[in-house]
C-alpha cells in the first residue's frame, strides 16, 4: 500500500470543516441550552410550573457579570483568565439571590394563595417582561462585548487544516462539565439533593416524611439561578451580550427540558445537547461534505452549492418541531420524566 | 342580563372622561385613530377572554394568530397582481400544492401500514422516509416557484375581494391553526400549550418575514383597501369615524353572541369544565373536545380582530408584529378588565390601550426630565439612546401590572358574574 493511500483519500479538509462548524458549534450551543434547561426542568419538577422568566435570568446573570467586570477590571489578569469568567462565581451567587427574591416577591404569595398552576405561569411571564424592561432600561438595547481584548485561539492541526477552538469555548466546555458532575454528586450524595429528588417525585409524601418544602424550593432557585447565570455569561463570553438573548433562548430551553423529561436534570442535559446539535446540523451546509464524492458520482448528479435541511432564517422552527415530535410520540421525554397533567 | 352595577358605571364613566381629555388635548383625528385601534384590540381581547377566562387555556402566541390573520386579509383584499397571474407562477404553485397533497397522502398512508400487518418499526421508518421525501420535493418546487414569482411579479398579490371577506378568512385560518395546535397540546398540561403557542407565533412571524414571494417580506404591502371610504375621500376624522362604526358594530355583535352563549347550556357546560374538570368528565363531557372548541372559537375572534387591525393600519409589515404589542398587551387587557367577563374585557381593552398610547409621550417626558435634572443636580450625563430606553419602561410596567393584578385582584376590575338561574 502506498504511503498516501487511505489518509490522502480521506477528505481531511472537509471533515475538519464539519467538526468546526458542526460538532464544536453544536456542542457550544448545546451546553448553553443544557445549563438553562437544568434550571427549567428542576423548577418544573419541584414547583410544577413552566418558568418563562428563565431566559431573562440567564441574561441578567450575564449583565451582572458585565457589571462586576466593570467594577473589578483587573481580576482576570491575576489568574490569566477572562475577567468575567473569574468573577462568574460571584455573578452566579448574585443571580441565585435574585432568583430567591423573585420567588419571594412574586411566586410564593401565589403559591400560598393556592392558585391554579397556570396563574403562576402567567406571573412568570409578567416577571419576564419586568426583567426585560429593566435590563434594556439600564443597559440599553445595543450589543456589548463581555470578552475584553482579543480572544486566545487554539488551533489543533489535523492534516493540513486546523480545528479551531477559542478560549471562551474551552472554558465553556470545562465549566459545563464541572457543573454537571457537581450537580450529579449533589443530587445523589447530599441530604438536600436527595430531598429535592423526593419532592420532585412526590411532594405530599416528601412533606409528610418531614422534608422542609421551603428549603427544597430555595435550593431549587439557587441551582436554577446559578446555572442560568453561568449559561448566560459563558454564552456572552463566546459571542456578544445583548438583551434580545432571553426571548430567543426560551423555546430551545423548554424544548430541551421536555425532550429530556420534566424533572430529570440528566435528561435536561441530554435534551440540551440534542436540541443544540439538531439545530446546528439542520442549518449546516451538507454539500461541503458531499463535494469530495464528486469524482465518484455519475455525471448527471449535480451537487447544489447550498444543501441545508432548514434555511438559517428558520432556525427557530427546529426546537419547535423537536418539541412537537416529542409531545406526540413520547410526552414523557427520553428520560421518562413525569407527564404533569 | 345582569343589572348594571354602580362599579361598572363608575369605570365606564371614568373611561369616557379619559377619552374626552384625550380628544380635547390631542385632537379628533388622533382620538379616532386611537379608538379604532383600541376597538380592534378589544375584539382580540374578547377572543382571549374565551380562551383564558372561559376555558383556562393559555395562549401566548396571540401575535402569531394576528399576523396570520393579517396576512390572510392582505391576500384576500389586496388588488389582483396581473403580472403574477399571467406568469408561470400559479401553475408552479399548483404543482407544489399537488406534491404536497400527494406526499401528504402517501405519508399518511405509510403511517397506517401497521393495519396491513407491517411491523411498527418499519411503519415508522416508512413514514419518516415518505415525510422527508415530501419535504424535499415540496421545498424544492416551492423554492423554484418563489424565485420565479419574485423575479417576474414581485409577489403573489391578492384576490381583490372586499376587506370583510379577508377578515373572515383570517379568522378562519387562525382558527384552523389553533385547531391543529390544540389537537397537539390540549391533552397535556396548560404549560406545554403555552410553550407551543410561543413557538408557533415565532414561526409564523419568521415565515411571513422571509417568504418574499408571498408577503413581499420586509418591503411591506400597502395600502390595504378599507371597507369604508379612505381618508383621501373623506378626510381623517370622518373616514376613521366610519371605520370606528364598523368595528363598534363588530364588537356589539360578538359581545351579544358571547353573552347569549355564556348564559346558554353550552356556557354552563364550559364553566363546569373549567371549575371542576373531574366532575364534568364524570358527567360525560368530552373535555378535550370542548376545550378545542373554545380554543378555535377564541382564535377565530382573535383573527377577525387582527384582520380589522391590520386593514386599519393600511400596511402589512411582518417585522412590525411584536410579542409585546400584540400578545402581552392583550393579556393585560383581559386580566385587568376581568377574565371571563365580556364587559370587563371590552373595558380593559379600551382602557389599557388608551393608557398604552398615552404612555409613550409620558415616558419620554418623564425621562427627559430625569436626564435634565440629573444633569443639573448631579452632573450626570444621560446616555444618548435615552429615548429608546425610556420606552422600555413601558415593558416593565406591563410586566408589573400582570404580576400585581394576579396577586391582588386576580379577578380583574369587573369580575366574572356568577350566572344564577332562578
Amino acid at each position: 500500500m502506498p504511503e498516501t493511500g487511505l489518509l490522502a483519500a480521506m477528505p481531511i479538509h472537509e471533515l475538519v470543516f464539519f467538526i468546526n462548524k458542526g460538532i464544536v458549534a453544536g456542542l457550544i450551543i448545546g451546553s448553553i441550552y443544557a445549563l438553562g434547561a437544568v434550571g427549567v426542568t428542576m423548577i418544573f419538577g419541584i414547583l410544577r410550573f413552566a418558568h418563562f422568566a428563565h431566559g431573562d435570568m440567564m441574561t441578567s446573570g450575564a449583565f451582572i457579570a458585565l457589571m462586576l467586570t466593570a467594577l473589578l477590571p483587573g481580576a482576570g489578569a491575576l489568574v490569566g483568565l477572562p475577567t468575567a469568567f473569574v468573577l462568574l462565581p460571584i455573578a452566579m451567587a448574585l443571580t441565585a439571590l435574585l432568583a430567591i427574591v423573585l420567588d419571594r416577591w412574586f411566586y410564593r404569595p401565589l403559591r400560598r394563595a393556592n392558585v391554579r398552576p397556570v396563574t403562576i405561569v402567567m406571573a412568570s411571564v409578567g416577571v419576564m417582561l419586568m426583567m426585560q424592561g429593566l435590563i434594556r432600561l439600564i443597559f440599553g438595547t445595543g450589543t456589548r462585548p463581555l470578552y475584553v481584548g482579543a480572544k486566545d485561539i487554539y488551533r489543533i492541526p489535523v492534516g493540513e487544516s486546523f480545528i479551531v477552538v477559542t478560549e471562551p469555548q474551552v472554558l465553556l466546555f470545562v465549566f459545563t462539565a464541572v457543573c454537571i458532575i457537581a450537580l450529579h454528586f449533589f443530587l445523589t450524595r447530599s441530604r438536600l439533593g436527595k430531598a429535592m429528588r423526593a419532592v420532585a417525585d412526590n411532594a405530599d409524601l416528601a412533606r409528610v416524611s418531614g422534608i422542609s418544602t421551603e428549603t427544597v424550593v430555595r435550593a431549587t432557585w439557587i441551582i436554577g439561578g446559578a446555572l442560568a447565570a453561568a449559561g448566560g455569561t459563558l454564552l456572552a463570553l463566546d459571542v456578544t451580550l445583548k438583551p434580545d438573548l432571553s426571548f430567543n433562548i426560551l423555546l430551545p430551553i423548554f424544548a430541551a427540558a421536555i425532550v429530556g423529561g420534566i424533572g430529570q436534570p440528566y435528561g435536561a442535559i441530554a435534551g440540551g445537547l440534542v436540541v443544540g446539535f439538531t439545530e446546528t446540523l439542520a442549518v449546516f451546509n451538507w454539500s461541503v461534505l458531499l463535494r469530495p464524492l464528486k469524482p465518484v458520482l455519475p455525471e448527471w448528479i449535480e451537487l447544489p452549492n447550498q444543501l441545508t435541511f432548514v434555511p438559517t432564517e428558520y432556525k427557530i422552527v427546529i426546537p419547535f418541531f423537536i418539541l412537537v415530535a416529542v409531545l406526540i410520540w413520547r410526552p414523557t421525554g427520553i428520560f421518562r420524566g413525569r407527564l404533569i397533567k | 342580563m345582569n343589572r348594571p352595577a354602580s362599579r361598572e358605571l363608575v369605570l365606564f364613566g371614568g373611561l369616557a372622561v379619559l377619552l374626552a381629555v384625550v380628544f380635547a388635548s390631542q385632537g379628533a383625528a388622533f382620538g379616532t385613530r386611537m379608538l379604532v385601534e383600541a376597538s380592534c384590540l378589544a375584539i382580540v381581547a374578547l377572543g382571549l377572554t374565551i380562551q383564558w377566562g372561559y376555558a383556562g387555556l393559555f395562549n401566548v402566541g396571540i401575535m402569531g394568530f394576528i399576523a396570520l390573520a393579517g396576512y390572510t386579509t392582505v391576500l384576500f383584499s389586496f388588488p389582483v397582481n396581473d403580472a403574477f397571474w399571467s406568469s408561470e407562477g400559479p401553475a408552479m404553485l399548483g404543482v407544489t400544492a399537488l406534491y404536497l397533497i400527494v406526499g401528504g397522502l402517501v405519508t399518511y398512508g405509510a403511517s397506517q401500514t401497521h393495519r396491513l400487518g407491517l411491523a411498527k418499526k418499519y411503519r415508522t421508518l416508512l413514514t419518516l422516509i415518505a415525510g422527508a421525501a415530501t419535504y424535499l420535493a415540496v421545498s424544492g418546487a416551492l423554492g423554484d416557484a418563489a424565485k420565479l414569482i419574485e423575479g417576474e411579479a414581485g409577489f403573489v398579490g391578492g384576490f381583490g375581494l372586499p376587506a370583510w371577506v379577508g377578515w373572515l378568512g383570517g379568522g378562519a385560518l387562525a382558527g384552523l391553526l389553533g385547531w391543529a395546535m390544540g389537537r397537539l397540546t390540549l391533552g397535556l398540561r396548560a404549560d406545554y400549550m403555552a410553550i407551543a403557542t410561543l413557538g408557533i407565533a415565532e414561526i409564523v412571524k419568521a415565515y411571513l418575514k422571509n417568504a418574499d414571494w408571498l408577503t413581499r417580506g420586509t418591503l411591506t404591502v400597502s395600502p390595504l383597501p378599507w371597507p369604508v371610504p379612505t381618508p383621501a375621500d373623506l378626510g381623517f376624522v370622518a373616514s376613521r369615524s366610519a371605520y370606528l362604526s364598523v368595528t363598534a358594530i363588530m364588537i356589539v355583535v360578538i359581545f351579544v353572541l358571547l353573552q347569549r352563549a355564556w348564559a346558554a347550556p353550552w356556557g354552563r357546560m364550559m364553566r363546569a369544565i373549567r371549575d371542576n374538570e373531574l366532575s364534568a368528565a364524570a358527567m360525560g363531557k368530552d373535555i378535550n373536545r370542548r376545550r378545542l372548541e373554545m380554543f378555535v372559537i377564541g382564535n377565530v375572534i382573535i383573527g377577525i380582530g387582527g384582520g380589522a387591525l391590520i386593514t386599519f393600519g393600511s400596511i402589512f409589515d411582518p417585522s412590525s408584529f411584536l410579542p409585546l404589542n400584540h400578545t402581552f398587551l392583550i393579556w393585560v387587557m383581559v386580566i385587568l378588565g376581568g377574565a371571563g367577563n365580556n364587559l370587563g374585557t371590552v373595558f380593559g381593552g379600551l382602557f389599557v390601550y388608551v393608557i398604552w398610547t398615552m404612555s409613550e409621550p409620558a415616558a419620554l417626558f418623564l425621562f427627559d426630565q430625569v436626564s435634565y435634572w440629573g444633569d443639573r443636580l448631579f452632573d450626570w450625563q444621560a446616555p444618548s439612546d435615552m429615548a429608546t430606553r425610556a420606552l422600555q419602561m413601558r415593558v416593565f410596567v406591563i410586566g408589573l401590572t400582570i404580576t400585581l393584578v394576579l396577586r391582588f385582584a386576580p379577578r380583574g376590575l369587573i369580575p366574572e358574574q356568577p350566572v344564577k338561574y332562578e
